[in-house]
């Protein structure tokens, strides 16, 4: 029997807001996170922009204690315990007292690309002084990849499988599928999943160094060329994180819990790095494949997708990006779905940007709007070729819809889509 | 160094290393660190690098295993110190 899989909590930790509330204000109102970091400039980085969530220390001791925190110096691990308690307390599920057993049920599969890189540094920098002895006590816990888990685990009690993916800007998407499988396989009942990403110049640089940010609008972070836009050269990296419970629809019921969509189905495969795909750019018959595939896996027409929340970077992709979702859908013109990009307001957050993505398209799904896609204009022309400008809000749109589609593509030519249905 | 004066430095880092459930006043010179105290091990990693720091000494690994409660490690700040 293959269960039915819904999605009952939402945690987000972005530089537009951290929290639901706040992050629901703020992509209504279409505010940017972007800001001028003169830490940039004095390292001398091309791009001087980024975006990074505010979390006072107050708010940091809502989730950590004093040990917790001492030698403490993780922004990914910060942001991922935040959106990932949010998640879990949002979903009405309580962790398991510490004298009782864990949460056999529930699991954690919670990605990102690096973990810690300023304990990182820390550490590199002690060993290169011969004081290797010297590190503390919990640095293992914080470099280690499934560090953001280990931490959620323990906060929690999870007794299920509890594990970190990988696999660049499409970590959360994949989370949230692999996720998906184990509960519809009947391995768990209950899978916390997200991702999240450091923030700062040492897991900024190599993007830097590339020169695939934007470095032309240092001194107007809030005139930056969005996604689709005709002059967009370029993302501004950003950091946070986005967490999902995801649930069986039995066990959802059982509890009468809030249910903000069923996750239909989805995909996900690689390019290979042949044809047009590369370490850095995707094989666009890998994307189209993707999204058909993950129609299927959802047993959804590509005429009924009313929204897709785009993975869409502010690069010269983004054309690519819309030709494969024409071919994928077979729609164009005035009948393709509406389509927007968080990253014109956050910025790219790299490990972190699909979980973030994919908490602004539930929440828009469950609220019925579509939030605005920040300095899109001019559009660019190859894009107007395929799709009709009223398909891109630039002002956001209120209005209801019911199956909405999620991709994420990725260094290492990597794909993922993912197919939500409203619950009614 | 007096033994008091040593107590009262380090009292402060232990503090520090304490789970939520044991409380302050349990720290005693007789306490075992790990077995009352309950401090985990790793965190008395954390504990042997702050007294370092604090009383500018070096502790090595052979010292660390013969550390059970307070009293081992103000003997050992003493011979160190002196």
């Amino acid at each position: 029997m293959k269960n039915r899989v819904v999605i009952t909590g939402l945690g987000v930790c972005s530089p537009i807001g951290v929290g639901l509330s706040d992050f629901t204000k703020a992509l209504k109102n279409g505010n940017s996170g972007i800001r001028y970091y003169s830490e940039l400039e004095d390292l001398k980085f091309s791009c001087h922009l980024g975006a990074i969530p505010e979390v006072s220390e107050e708010k940091k001791r809502e989730y950590f204690t004093e040990l917790q925190l001492r030698n403490f110096k993780s922004s990914s691990i910060l942001y991922g315990v935040i959106a990932g308690m949010d998640a879990l307390k949002d979903a009405k599920i309580s962790t398991s007292k510490i004298d009782d057993d864990p949460l056999w049920d529930l699991g954690i599969i919670f990605g990102t690309g690096v973990s810690s890189v300023e304990k990182f540094r820390e550490s590199i920098h002690k060993v290169d002084d011969r004081k290797a002895r010297r590190l503390s006590s919990n640095t293992v816990q914080q470099i280690m990849t499934s560090g953001i888990s280990a931490y959620l685990g323990g906060l929690i009690g999870a007794g299920n499988i509890v594990t970190t993916n990988s696999s660049a800007c499409s970590t959360g998407t994949e989370a949230l599928l692999l996720g998906y499988e184990r509960i519809k396989t009947g391995k768990a009942k209950q899978m916390l999943c997200g991702s999240t990403s450091d923030h700062g110049p040492y897991i900024w640089a190599g993007f830097d160094a590339l020169r695939i940010t934007n470095y032309r609008y240092n001194d107007a972070p809030e005139e930056v060329p969005g996604p689709l836009n005709e002059t967009a050269k370029g993302f501004i990296p950003g950091s946070g994180a986005g967490a999902y419970l995801l649930e069986s629809l039995e066990s959802a019921q059982e509890r009468g819990a809030n249910i903000y969509a069923e996750v239909l189905g989805g995909a996900i495969n690689n390019g290979g790095q042949r044809g047009k795909g590369t370490m850095t750019a995707p094989n666009n018959k890998a994307i189209v494949r993707c999204i058909e595939a993950a129609l299927i896996d959802s047993k959804v027409n590509g005429r009924d997708i009313e929204y897709i929340n785009g993975h869409l970077t502010a690069t010269s992709k983004d054309p690519d990006e819309i030709e494969s979702w024409c071919k994928a859908l077979n729609r164009n013109g005035n009948n393709f779905p509406f389509i927007n990009s968080l990253k014109g307001a956050i910025g790219h957050c790299i490990g972190a940007s699909a979980s973030i993505e994919i908490v602004s398209a539930l929440v828009q799904m469950k609220e019925g709007f579509i939030f605005q896609n920040n300095n899109c204009e001019p559009i660019h022309p190859e894009i107007l070729k395929n799709i009709s400008i009223e398909k891109i809000p630039t002002q956001t749109l209120y209005k209801t819809f019911n199956i909405m589609a999620k991709a994420s593509f990725g260094f290492g030519d990597v794909n993922a889509c993912v197919i939500f249905k409203k619950n009614k | 160094m007096t033994s008091e004066e040593i107590y009262i430095k380090i009292e402060p880092i232990i503090k520090n290393y304490l789970p939520e459930d044991v409380s302050k006043m349990e720290i005693s010179r007789e306490s075992d660190l790990t077995k009352e105290l309950n401090i985990n091990s790793a965190h008395l990693i954390d504990i042997v690098l702050d007294v370092e720091d604090v009383f500018d000494i070096e502790i090595k690994n052979e010292d660390l295993e013969k550390l059970r409660n307070l009293n081992d490690v103000i003997n050992l700040i003493k011979q160190k110190t002196d």
